[in-house]
Formats: C-alpha cells, sequence, structure tokens
C-alpha cells in the first residue's frame, strides 16, 4: 500500500494554474446563438416572426381591442367586430355551477376556493406526507359538507343537482385520491406470488385499459343499477365517480409496476436482511424510490385524468364543459359560444399547466437530494 | 488469532446435505459445513460456483430445497417467524452496498433496528453514530449514499448491517465493486470486527485478507465445497487439482 512504483509516483508539481478558453457572453452571443445559428436556423426565426407579425394584430385586435366586455344584451355584441367576453359575465353562473340551485351558489364557489386553496397550499407549504393527507382529508371534508348541506342550517341538495366547477374538481379530487392507492395496491398485487390475487390484479387492469373510459361509465350508469336489490338505487355521481376511479387506478398502476421493475433486487434483498417484513418494506424501503421514479408519467396521467372528467357529461352530469354547452342552448347568445368555450379551454389550461408547474418543482426538490 | 473455541459450544451456522437447483441446474450439491461461534470463513472459487447462492441461504435471501440450515440454534425454514429470527441474528454485506438511496446514512442504520426490533429512536440513533465511529466516518450520517465514495458506502453498509448486533455476518464479495484504492479501507474494518470476534462467513478473492483472518478457507467449484482446510494449509499444499488450478489462476 504505501510504496508506489517509481512511475506512479504522485507528482510533486504545483497545480496547473492555465484557465479554460474564453468564452464569448452578452446577449448579441445569446441572441446569434439562439435564433440566428446558421441559414436554416436565420430562416426559421425570420418566417415565425413572419407568422407573428400576421397573426397577433388581429388576433388582439378581435380579442382585445374590439372586444366587448359587458352588455346587458347580445345585440351590442352583433354591432360590435370583436370578441364578445359579455357572454361569460352573462353566463358564468350556470357555466360554473350548472344546476346548482342559484342562491346555494356561493358554497359552489366556496368548494372551488377551498380546492384551489389546498392544491396552492400543498405546494407552497411543501408539508410531510402525513401532514398533506390530514390537510386533504380534513379540506374535503368541508367540501362534502358544503355540498351535501342538511347540517350547520345549510339547505341539503341532491348529489344530482351537484354541477359545474365544483363537480369538476370534486370528481378529480376523488379520482385522483382513490386511485392512486388503488393503483398502488393492484401493482403490487400484480407481482403477488399468491396466483388468485396476481390473477384478480391482472384480470382487472387489463379488462379496464382494453375499454374505452366511455364504456366504462356507460356500464358504471346502466349495468350497475341492474346489479343492485330493487329498491335500492346508487347514486349516479358515485357511479360516475367510482368509474372515473377505477378506470384511473388501472392505468397508475401499470406506472407504479413499471417503477416497480426499475428498483433494484438488490434494495429488496437489503430490506430483508435487516429483518424488514413485507409491508415495511414495501412502504418505508420500496414505494418511496417508486414514487420518485413514477412521478412524470404519474403526473401525466393525472392530468389526463382531470380532462378525462370531460366524459361524465354523456351520461348526464354537468361537469363544467357541459354545463356551458348547457348555456350555451339560449337561442339569444348562441352566436358567441366560442368566447364561452375559450374561456373554459382557458380555465382548464390553467388548472392543467398549474399541475405541470407543481409536479416540475416536486421533480426538482427530490433530484436536488440525491 | 486462531479462535477456535468451537468445542465451547454448538456451531454458529451449520448446513447439512444442503441441495438447491435453479429449475434443472444444480447449483449447490451437498453441502456440509460447520461455522463455529467466533470463527472466520472465507469462501472462494470460480464465479458460478454456487458461493454466494450458499450464503445467501444463511438469511433465506434464496431458500434451499433439500437438508437442514441451523444459525445459532434455529433452523431456517419457511416459517415466517422463524425466517424473522434468523435475520434478526444475521448481518449481511452485499457486493452492491445496496443502501437505501431515498435515506440519510443515519436512517439507513436506524430503519432496521426501529421498525423491526421496535428499537427506540434516540437509541437507534446513538448507535448509529457509534457504529459510524467504528468504521470511521461519523462526519456523513447526514449526507446521502449517492454522495459518498464506494469504500464509505460499503464501510456503512456494514455498519448497517451491525446495527441489529448480529452473531454472525455475512459478506457477500464486499470488495469486488469497489475501486482498488477502497479495497483497503474495507478490509480494514472487516480485520478489526473479526480481531473484535465476530463470527464471519466472507466470500471474497481477497486471498490475502484469507490469510490474515481466516480460520477457515472452504473452496467451492460447480456447486460443490471442494475443500475446506485452515489458510496456512490450503495456499501452501491445496489436496484437489480444482483448487490447485484455481489458486493458480488468482494468486499471479
Amino acid at each position: 500500500m504505501s510504496e508506489w512504483p517509481p512511475d506512479c509516483a504522485p507528482a510533486g508539481q504545483a497545480p496547473s494554474t492555465r484557465l479554460p478558453p474564453a468564452v464569448r457572453t452578452g446577449w448579441v452571443e445569446r441572441l446569434r446563438r439562439s435564433f440566428f445559428d446558421g441559414p436554416a436556423s436565420s430562416l426559421l426565426t425570420l418566417g415565425l416572426l413572419w407568422a407573428l407579425f400576421v397573426t397577433i394584430p388581429s388576433l388582439v385586435d378581435w380579442a382585445i381591442v374590439k372586444a366587448v366586455w359587458r352588455a346587458a344584451d347580445p345585440e351590442a355584441c352583433v354591432a360590435a367586430q370583436g370578441a364578445c367576453w359579455a357572454v361569460v359575465a352573462e353566463k358564468h353562473r350556470v357555466m360554473l355551477f350548472g344546476t346548482f340551485p342559484y342562491e346555494e351558489q356561493w358554497r359552489g364557489m366556496l368548494v372551488v376556493a377551498l380546492i384551489v386553496a389546498l392544491f396552492v397550499a400543498s405546494a407552497i407549504l411543501r408539508p410531510l406526507a402525513s401532514r398533506l393527507a390530514a390537510m386533504w382529508v380534513a379540506g374535503m371534508a368541508v367540501v362534502l359538507v358544503l355540498m351535501l348541506g342538511g347540517v350547520l342550517g345549510l339547505k341539503p341538495v341532491e348529489t344530482h343537482q351537484w354541477s359545474g366547477l365544483p363537480l369538476t374538481l370534486i370528481m378529480f379530487v376523488g379520482t385522483i385520491a382513490g386511485g392512486i392507492p388503488l393503483g398502488v395496491l393492484l401493482a403490487l398485487g400484480r407481482r403477488s406470488s399468491m396466483p388468485i390475487i396476481k390473477g384478480l390484479c391482472v384480470g382487472f387492469i387489463e379488462i379496464v385499459r382494453g375499454l374505452p373510459l366511455v364504456t366504462v361509465l356507460f356500464m358504471a350508469s346502466l349495468m350497475i343499477p341492474l346489479f343492485m336489490p330493487s329498491g335500492f338505487s346508487f347514486d349516479k355521481f358515485l357511479r360516475a365517480q367510482l368509474a372515473m376511479t377505477l378506470f384511473f387506478a388501472a392505468y397508475a398502476a401499470e406506472i407504479v409496476r413499471g417503477g416497480l421493475q426499475a428498483i433494484d433486487r438488490g434494495q429488496f434483498e437489503a430490506a430483508d436482511a435487516i429483518g424488514l417484513g413485507y409491508r415495511q418494506k414495501m412502504t418505508r424501503v420500496v414505494l418511496p424510490q417508486v414514487a420518485r421514479i413514477v412521478l412524470p408519467s404519474m403526473i401525466n396521467e393525472i392530468i389526463r385524468a382531470f380532462k378525462n372528467t370531460t366524459f361524465v357529461g354523456i351520461i348526464g352530469l354537468f361537469d363544467v364543459l357541459r354545463a356551458t354547452s348547457a348555456a350555451m342552448q339560449d337561442p339569444l347568445w348562441v352566436k358567441f359560444s366560442i368566447e364561452a368555450y375559450l374561456f373554459v379551454f382557458l380555465l382548464y389550461f390553467v388548472f392543467c399547466y398549474a399541475m405541470s408547474k407543481y409536479s416540475r418543482s416536486i421533480e426538482d426538490r427530490l433530484t436536488v437530494r440525491h | 488469532m486462531g479462535n477456535d473455541d468451537v468445542a465451547g459450544g454448538e456451531d454458529a451456522v451449520r448446513l447439512e446435505a444442503v441441495n438447491k437447483w435453479y429449475g434443472h441446474f444444480h447449483v449447490l450439491r451437498d453441502i456440509h459445513l460447520a461455522v463455529g461461534k467466533g470463527q472466520k470463513v472465507v469462501v472462494c472459487g470460480p464465479s458460478g460456483s454456487g458461493k454466494s447462492t450458499m450464503i445467501r441461504c444463511i438469511n433465506r435471501l434464496e431458500e434451499h430445497q433439500e437438508g437442514r440450515i441451523v444459525v445459532e440454534g434455529t433452523e431456517v425454514c419457511p416459517d415466517v417467524r422463524k425466517i424473522h429470527a434468523v435475520r434478526s441474528k444475521v448481518g449481511m454485506v452485499f457486493q452492491n452496498f445496496n443502501l437505501f438511496p431515498h435515506l440519510s446514512v443515519l436512517d439507513n442504520l436506524t430503519l432496521g433496528p426501529v421498525l423491526a426490533q421496535g428499537m427506540r429512536k434516540a437509541e437507534a440513533e446513538q448507535r448509529a453514530h457509534e457504529l459510524l465511529e467504528r468504521v470511521r466516518i461519523p462526519e456523513q450520517a447526514r449526507k446521502y449514499p449517492g454522495q459518498l465514495s464506494g469504500g464509505q458506502q460499503q464501510r456503512v453498509a456494514i455498519a448497517r448491517a451491525l446495527m441489529l448486533r448480529p452473531r454472525v455476518m455475512l459478506f457477500d464479495e464486499p470488495t469486488s465493486a469497489l475501486d482498488p484504492e477502497m479495497i483497503r479501507e474495507v478490509l480494514d474494518v472487516m480485520t478489526e470486527l473479526a480481531e473484535a470476534g465476530m463470527t464471519m462467513i466472507c466470500v471474497t478473492h481477497e486471498m490475502g485478507f484469507a490469510r490474515k483472518v481466516a480460520d477457515l478457507v472452504v473452496f467451492m467449484d460447480a456447486g460443490e465445497i471442494i475443500e475446506a482446510s485452515p489458510p496456512a494449509e490450503f495456499f501452501s499444499s491445496p489436496r484437489n487439482d480444482r483448487t490447485k488450478l484455481f489458486l493458480s489462476q488468482i494468486l499471479h
């Protein structure tokens, strides 16, 4: 150990003081590299600039300059050349809250605010997983009280009257909150050495993945009542919620399975060797590592689940998109459906983009650790 | 350092006529091995000879199909409680360290005792700091495994295995994944552990370590124990031709 062969001896020279070659910096250089790096790049830049030059002014003109923001009746919009945002102002109650009783819609507004606040709090406060769960359970309990009523002097509201943005958000949160744990269990079950459990999990996942969401919703909506004893009705909202959750769980299970496969066998063995039981091994060693691996694809699936909530319109639930299309049945305003739908698209975009940004911040935080 | 107090009590680990197959492939053939308390056994042999499989059967990371394995009076069998009992008596160190990358060094050490044995967190942390001191990396407790060198990671892994106060330590090629300059620091820790009287079964090709520490060197080939003798005898006068060939290949 102590003797070095002569030619391998560590050199006694002073460390090199040479600096790396100079790199050109500054905004002109950055601009050149980003936009005019060769003829193809320059041509593309100029082409895109031209396309923007042609489209942006007319778009701004339509959407802002000539737009009508407020109008009591649609005649003002017809006269104007621009967008009729007045339709949103006029119809926002129906678009956002649908068939929820009009005087009680403040409750719906509160529900939306509460769920958004829960998302924001989760993103900014970065609570521990256990506190995060407690926060959401408490928050969603308040949401249910607000939506159902019947206590604290709130007028009871039947679930078939739930609609609009509160319905969309509750359906979404329920789908994720139920679907991820179920998906994890299905993924673990799929890897089980017990043939019956494994068979059930594989069967469930493959059947659900083999069906379009619309079919699953129809089955939940039409077939479940057939199996129910007569006189016992199973709430339509719950049926849709169940279908959405099961559908999401099947996809989540496959994502988690992929993550489980990426965990080195040595991790399982080390956990076994230090005497951990199956549950401890999974919850403390394996699944935390899986969570890191699957986060990007899981968020992708979660965003898809958010957009999938629009499918519940097919079985007669009024989510925000369906509520908007119902609002646009009004013959006076029907000409301005585009503006109303643009507003809804913007709403969806804001939610999905926020989730995407949030997931990026979690990824960054997790990669810093190791 | 002759630590042959085998006569004093029953064996720490005993394998009797152990057989195992992967499909039709016979990986372990009639393995007999008795390791007394405090004994150090080095297992060597060409790759694929079944040496890793053998020691992995001792703490049930692999199942043997025939024969008996007894660890400190507890037979290794399918009973979950017995497996748990055996694993709490046996520490294991792996070739690729297998530290938990999402946990700090300290949490890597305390996870097992706290969860599997119900040790109090504070007590576990105190013991962890003592052991990190012993493997000479007390300053790394708050770091994550990915921030350590291979040699440091393997020393953390040894400390983790010692957390449960094992009676027997199994080493599965502990230095094979290390850069040459880090092998020494790991072997030093292992040597100290041996000198402290730990029962050790060690699969390794570090013949210098075997010469210095082992009471018994076991040579395996094709799933069989070909030869087992004290290191002086093993290296100077191997009896079997396969042993001679192996030694000529490994000792240049």
